[in-house]
């Protein structure tokens, strides 16, 4: 799958450096779900998710960045995330997905989590060179 | 130290703590310390979480309820969080966060007519 194609738009940016970030994240996910149209549960849910990567961006990745971009048809309407760091990657992808797989005091339900919350999922890393995380809700 | 955002107000037996909408970090560790003191000082038996008005409870978060109240449970009091909304209650189960050893309640009335019950 490919994403910042023609068909997705980027509506918002926001630097992932320290704690407080991680809320004007969660505010930014939030207004554009509802601005999107999307329910209450929806909304909740994608906030969620994204709270869940920019906290590995932020505790695991060393900071970066998330980009929230509206996707339009073709194939579908929805709303991206991108959250995108430089850090030490995943050295085992399947292994960090599994539920209770934390390599710090976490509960390693944050991917696996965000994996279920959304309605697409892409996780791509390279060891040494950083983690991108893709999370797409269809809207329509 | 006090937590001025999370004000804890004692009810007889029962501290009720009513948390602000965005559960940041710092806040809910600030807010763990202070209620352990008030645990203490207090004997309270029971302490009532008021979540009425946390619109998302992530991973982060649910920990550090499930600490709190493992925290509170060893100074003898236990943990209700009341007021759990539906679209938080959804999430947190899709999560795979069911939050072991914390007990819920509809509301804070539910909680504290629970108590008194038979
Ligand atoms: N952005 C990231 N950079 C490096 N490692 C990561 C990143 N995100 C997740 N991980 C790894 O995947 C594991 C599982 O992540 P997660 O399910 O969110 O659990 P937790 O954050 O509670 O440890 C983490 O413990 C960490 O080892
Ligand atoms: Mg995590």
């Amino acid at each position: 799958m490919t994403h910042s194609d023609l068909s997705s738009t980027s509506l918002q940016t926001v630097p992932i450096h320290t704690e407080e970030d991680l809320l004007t994240a969660r505010h930014a996910v939030r207004a554009a779900a509802l601005a999107e149209g999307l329910g209450l549960v929806a909304q909740t849910k994608l906030v969620t998710a994204a709270s869940e990567l920019v906290r590995n961006c932020y505790v695991h990745g060393g900071g970066g960045v998330l980009r929230i971009e509206r996707v339009l048809p073709p194939p579908r309407r929805g709303l991206r995330i991108v959250v995108a760091d430089q850090g030490p990657g995943i050295e085992d992808p399947d292994a960090a997905l599994a539920d209770g797989y934390s390599t710090g005091p976490g509960l390693g339900h944050g991917l696996g989590g965000a994996r279920r919350l959304v309605d697409e999922f892409e996780l791509r890393s390279e060891p040494g060179r950083g983690t991108t995380v893709v999370i797409t809700r269809w809207t329509a | 130290m006090t937590s001025p955002d999370i004000p804890i107000i004692r009810l007889g037996e029962v501290l009720v703590a009513g948390l602000s909408r965005e559960l940041d970090d710092k806040t809910v560790m600030l807010f763990a310390d202070e209620l352990s003191r008030r645990i203490g000082d207090t004997r309270a038996s029971t302490v009532v979480l008021d979540i009425t008005k946390v619109e998302v409870i992530d991973s982060f978060a649910a920990r550090m309820l499930m600490e709190i109240a493992a925290m509170a449970r060893l100074l003898g009091a236990r943990v209700v969080l009341a007021g759990m909304r539906y679209s938080v209650a959804i999430t947190l189960a899709e999560l795979g966060l069911a939050l072991p050893g914390v007990e819920t309640a509809l509301s804070v009335e539910h909680a504290l007519n629970r108590r008194a019950g038979p």
